[in-house]
């Protein structure tokens, strides 16, 4: 819950400092779906801490030490918000200033994300698709399917309590579908774009998952399809690489991809962010299904042997 | 006056960085660690975005009537490092997960110390082993 208000809060830092689009970001995740896996994860384990610290003390005058230190250096910073600071004087004037006329789309967050710097951003998608990977490798389960009658009888006793949040999240669920979609492909004009689109997209389901139960969500969304989708996400990126390569580009030189460079730069940003919206988004389904799934098989494990 | 109001943004930055720091150190649980590695990234994605603010200037989209924008590139550094975090955090608290089944405790020194019990115990059986021949 704590977690929840302060992913909420540092969001609104990001509002205060002009930073939409991270802000938008951290009030998915932080707010959301990382509360959401800490609680699993302590429902999982244990629900108390041990009185066990190393040496408090010791610890304390490490950071005390450390935080001195640190608070020494900001005395050569530049104050906060001047315009003459290092940070804004090399390539990010560059990105105020052309990227209108070199990317054509309003919003420089996006351009710079998907075109100035195209290969980090394909590096961090790979690197959301190997967590996904390794997630699954640590709590996938092989369900059978005489695991389910059990675990369905326990979730109906549950969610009969919950009759107003299922009816109320029904209705609500496509339209947080719509709104991720629309975050997708507005990301070039407004604060939006692939990753947000993606965990937004993903909040949906795991809310319907949360309250119909994880068998009735695997019923619509199928786990096999969901990872192919994580890997198709990846190869789109790439792709699209391999293909300016082949018209006579660099990788991931969006301008030859169409006879006008501003339109297959735009070509390129709307086939990239949905690529990355299509990994992210997969990747939380699969995050969120392993940890719940494990947690169903560990309930239902110990429902037998009892 | 004008150096507090300059630099109270690396401040917050660095007290919150201290606290994760604290968390990592002093907690033998995982979990809380894992929630201090989180404060300490969360104060570093503000420091980035502090650095890249520009006083006066507004949110990086495009419109003839602004002149002066934030510095845009920090917020995209960041705001991919944010889902990478949830990413890995989901990584670590999976580990976590199996480490608790493996050892049911998510205690460090608990664990450590079922380790070392296990290394002992292998060693006595292949000392045991050892002797037995002769």
């Amino acid at each position: 819950m704590l977690a929840g208000i302060y992913g909420l809060v540092s969001a609104s830092f990001f509002v205060v400092m002009d930073a939409v689009d991270v802000a938008f970001t951290e009030a998915s995740v932080g707010a959301g779906i990382s509360t959401l896996l800490m609680l699993t994860t302590v429902a999982m384990t244990e629900r108390t801490e041990r009185e066990a610290r190393h040496k408090p003390l010791l610890a304390f005058i490490v950071v005390f030490i450390t935080g001195i230190f640190l608070l020494y250096g900001t005395f050569d910073m530049p104050y906060f918000g001047s315009v003459d600071a290092p940070s804004h004087n090399h390539v990010g004037p560059r990105y105020t200033l052309d990227s209108m006329n070199e990317i054509g789309i309003p919003n420089m967050v996006t351009s710079v994300l998907a075109s100035y710097r195209g290969f980090d951003t394909f590096g961090e998608v790979t690197v959301i698709f190997t967590a996904g990977i390794g997630v699954l490798a640590l709590l996938g389960v092989v369900r059978r399917p005489e695991d389910n009658s059990v675990i369905e009888a326990v979730n109906d006793s549950m969610h009969e309590q919950h009759l107003i949040l299922r009816i109320i999240i029904k209705i609500l669920i496509p339209f947080i579908l719509l709104y991720a979609f629309y975050v997708q492909f507005h990301g070039d004009f407004g604060p939006g774009g692939g990753f947000q689109a993606g965990v937004i997209f993903a909040a949906g389901i795991i809310l319907y998952s949360m309250l119909f139960g994880l068998n009735i969500a695997l019923r619509v969304i199928k786990q096999p399809v969901v990872q192919l989708l994580s890997a198709i996400g990846v190869l789109m990126y790439g792709s699209v690489g391999v293909v300016s390569i082949l018209n006579g580009g660099s990788f991931l030189e969006y301008a030859v991809l169409s006879d006008d460079p501003i339109s297959g730069q735009h070509l390129g940003i709307l086939l990239i962010e949905l690529g990355v919206g299509l990994t992210v988004a997969s990747v939380m389904i699969i995050i969120y299904f392993s940890f719940s799934g494990r947690s169903e098989y560990r309930q239902s494990k110990e429902g037998t042997s009892l | 006056m004008t150096m507090i109001l300059g630099l109270y943004n690396y401040w917050v930055v660095i007290v919150l960085m201290m606290i994760g720091f604290y968390m990592i150190i002093a907690h033998g649980n995982l979990i809380k660690k894992i929630v201090g590695l989180n404060i300490f990234q969360t104060s570093v994605f503000i420091f980035y975005i502090s650095v890249g603010n520009i006083e006066g200037g507004s949110a990086p989209i495009w419109d003839e009537s602004i002149i002066l924008y934030s510095n845009p590139l920090p917020h995209v550094l960041i705001l991919t490092a944010i889902v990478v975090g949830l990413a890995t955090t989901a990584l670590a608290l999976a580990l976590i997960v199996r480490l608790n089944e493996a050892y049911g405790s998510i205690n460090e020194d608990e664990i450590q110390a079922m380790d070392n019990q296990d290394m002992v115990n292998h060693s006595l059986s292949n000392q045991h082993r050892d002797q037995e021949p002769c």
